[in-house]
């Protein structure tokens, strides 16, 4: 997707990637159709970056980011880990893999066994993994513990006797046990406080600074992107519809749906002069998502026309290579047909019953 | 832990009192008495019976024999058995062992075979090995204990005689077997009334552990063990496992009873001498002494069996454990 700073490889590459699942009807449990989770999404996170997935709740975020580490199984395309297919991969060098590549879950509170003391937890990757064992795994694990910010005797704790934010913690300091260099961060924050989420979000940031991590970090939550992103995609319904660096999308979303979502971002300047897109209607159904481009019964672009709905727009370069720092040189990709410049020709649109040719809206929505 | 275990032992005083007192009521409302026409014999004539009545107090008002009985039963006299003419204390003695072993044995092959099977069934979700068990297992849950156990016996003590008929131990060659003899003569003889228990209750602790695991196997910390890199083998049996536990545990400890009424039928079946059999006999005989003395011991093993269905609930789960 991205040629940028030639010689460096990426180290999660996707590829059109899909997740469907089988919807199953009456007693014998027959295949009726499929709720297309995923379908098509292809991006690349490079050594050390922050790739921001961003989208309403049932976008298919969540699942994309399970099925990069296989924690589901994807239907179609390819995964690559450091040039390594992980999709073909057996039990045995997945498991082993695994070592490399971690997840930090939504929920602090489901996703640590409450039967285990929180070092036994953090331990149990180290052993696995033969990285330490005995009493230098138990020093490894008071050294974690710190390293997340919490007490070296809080090992002995159980998980209920921890607060959001400790466990969420104890969740990073897990997944960093097996020393990953991917991290997939499953809306890290989302269920701690809003004064606890700045304290995990600055342990992350602080954490891929030491140890050169990189991190798909999904999320709804555009406050909390912008703050960490380096770049970030838009999911609508299954599909990536706009990827660009953070200040790109922020300062020039041009996919209106991303549009639709920085304009709900509250904004703590009562006087700030912008508009705010209401979408009408509910997300459609992923089991039957619209024909053409998957936004266009709820988009708001003046020059939406009947091509919208025949034509499926092609994730295209827009806009300026504005990237800077780590994204510098990441292209602005949008999934839009009405916004120029377009590879789907004026010639194509007639003849799938357009009747606006594109045209550039860029309502002022975001804070900047 | 220990709040805990004397609030339960408070409670458990308060629960015998209360089913001692109901059972008295009972068994006194139920027509005739020990010297009644209960007692078969043409022979003893109205006077000595009346005569008998006087010298054990059957005369008296209902309210002045209950406190007297449940005095002495305070005291640790569970009183006289009319129809076995001995202590009602070493009447229970003498079957208690009997009903502990058959009921321990049941208990320990039920939850061994019970877990075994919905592990079996829960790493292989909807495969022919976990529908067929779990027909299989239902097939056994729904049928009524006196039907197994005779069906058992048919099939294993007549048709395909390996396993003696009724009975703890052989009547007559028991006297000339020697230690391991005897020891092999217990065993089969336990055997299908053991077998008529465990498969009854194997069955409902493989459905709900099945339906416990596969709850867990959708938790997300299920997932974070998988995420770890652990192998499907260990998040099953560390994770999954140690965490759906509980559920077992409060169901045997609400089976309890259900276990006890199960080899009080059982016993019946098998003429197993335990606390079943001496049961309905008192009942049959109106031995107001071991007839309650018999409801006083199966709420005391049930109570005891909630008791310790707690205690290791709270061990089993550290969340518990300040409760």
């Amino acid at each position: 997707m991205s040629e940028r700073a030639a010689g460096v490889r990426p180290l999660v590459s996707v590829r059109d990637l899909a997740v469907h699942f089988p919807v199953k009807k009456g007693v014998l449990g027959r295949a009726k159709g499929a709720v297309r989770a995923v379908d098509g999404v292809s991006f690349d996170v490079f050594p050390g970056e922050t790739l921001a997935l961003v989208g309403e709740s049932g976008c298919g975020k969540t699942t994309t980011g399970r099925a990069v580490l296989r924690l589901v199984e994807a239907t179609a395309g390819t995964i690559l880990f450091d040039g390594t297919d992980v999709r073909a991969l057996k039990a045995e060098p997945l498991r082993k893999l695994r070592r490399q590549m971690q997840i930090v879950f939504q929920d602090p509170f489901s996703s640590l066994n409450p039967r285990m003391t929180v070092g036994a937890t953090v331990r149990e990757g180290l052993v696995i993994h033969e990285l330490a064992e005995g009493a230098e795994a138990d020093a490894r694990v008071r050294r974690l513990l710190e390293e997340v910010g919490l007490r070296p005797d809080q090992a002995s704790r159980y998980p209920h006797e921890l607060s959001g934010g400790q466990r969420q913690r104890v969740g990073i300091a897990r997944a960093l046990a097996v020393e990953p260099r991917f991290i997939v961060c499953d809306e890290p924050v989302s269920a701690l406080d809003v004064s606890v989420q700045a304290q995990v979000v600055n342990l992350l940031q602080d954490l891929q600074r030491d140890r050169g991590l990189a991190y798909l970090f999904i999320a709804h939550d555009l406050s909390v992107v912008q703050h960490v992103a380096d770049r970030v995609a838009v999911m609508y319904l299954g599909r990536i519809v706009e990827t660009a660096p953070g200040e790109a999308l922020y300062d020039e979303p041009l996919m209106p749906y991303t549009q639709a979502l920085l304009s709900a971002v509250p904004v703590p300047d009562p006087d700030a002069k912008r508009q705010r897109i209401v979408l009408s209607g509910d997300v459609p159904s992923p089991a039957a998502p619209p024909s053409g481009c998957v936004f266009h019964p709820r988009c708001h672009h003046p020059a939406r026309d009947a091509a919208c709905a025949r034509i499926v727009p092609p994730l295209e370069p827009k806009g300026e290579m504005s990237g800077s720092g780590k994204s510098a040189g990441a292209p602005h990709l949008v999934a839009c047909i009405k916004q120029p410049p377009t590879t789907v020709d004026d010639a194509t649109q007639r003849a799938a019953g357009a009747t606006h040719p594109p045209q550039r809206y860029l309502p002022v929505v975001g804070a900047r | 832990m220990r709040r805990l275990l004397a609030a339960r032992a408070a409670q458990a005083v308060v629960v015998v009192a209360v089913v001692a007192t109901v059972v008295f009521a009972l068994i006194h409302l139920a027509p005739g008495d020990p010297f009644g026409a209960a007692l078969e014999s043409g022979r003893v004539s109205p006077e000595v019976r009346a005569e008998w009545r006087a010298r054990y107090g059957l005369d008296r008002p209902l309210a002045e024999q209950y406190v007297r009985w449940i005095g002495s039963v305070a005291r640790g006299d569970l009183g006289w058995s009319f129809s076995r003419n001995r202590p009602v204390a070493g009447a229970l003695a003498s079957a208690l062992p009997n009903t502990l072993v058959l009921m321990g044995t049941a208990l320990l092959l039920s939850i061994a075979l019970g877990i075994a099977a919905a592990v079996l069934q829960a790493a292989r979700r909807g495969s022919l090995v976990d529908r067929g068990s779990s027909a299989l297992l239902l097939v056994f849950y729904s049928m009524p204990e006196f039907w197994l156990g005779l069906m058992l016996l048919l099939a294993f003590a007549y048709e395909l005689p390996i396993f003696p008929v009724s009975g703890v131990v052989d009547p007559v060659m028991h006297e000339y077997m020697g230690t391991w003899g005897r020891f092999v003569d217990r065993v089969r003889h336990l055997a299908l009334p053991a077998l008529t228990l465990t498969l009854l209750l194997s069955a409902a602790i493989a459905r709900h552990q099945r339906a416990a695991l596969l709850d867990v196997a959708r938790a997300d910390f299920t997932r974070t063990a998988r995420a770890k890199g652990l192998s499907p083998r260990a998040v099953l049996l560390r994770h999954a496992l140690r965490n759906s536990l509980g559920t077992t545990i409060t169901l045997l400890g609400l089976m309890f009873p259900a276990l006890l009424g199960g080899a009080v039928i059982v016993e019946t079946v098998f003429a197993w001498p335990g606390m079943g059999s001496l049961a309905t006999s008192a009942i049959a005989q109106r031995d107001y002494p071991l007839v309650s003395a018999t409801a006083i011991v199966g709420a005391v093993m049930t109570v005891a069996g909630s008791v310790i269905a707690d205690v290791l609930g709270a061990t089993a789960d550290p969340r518990l454990r300040d409760a």
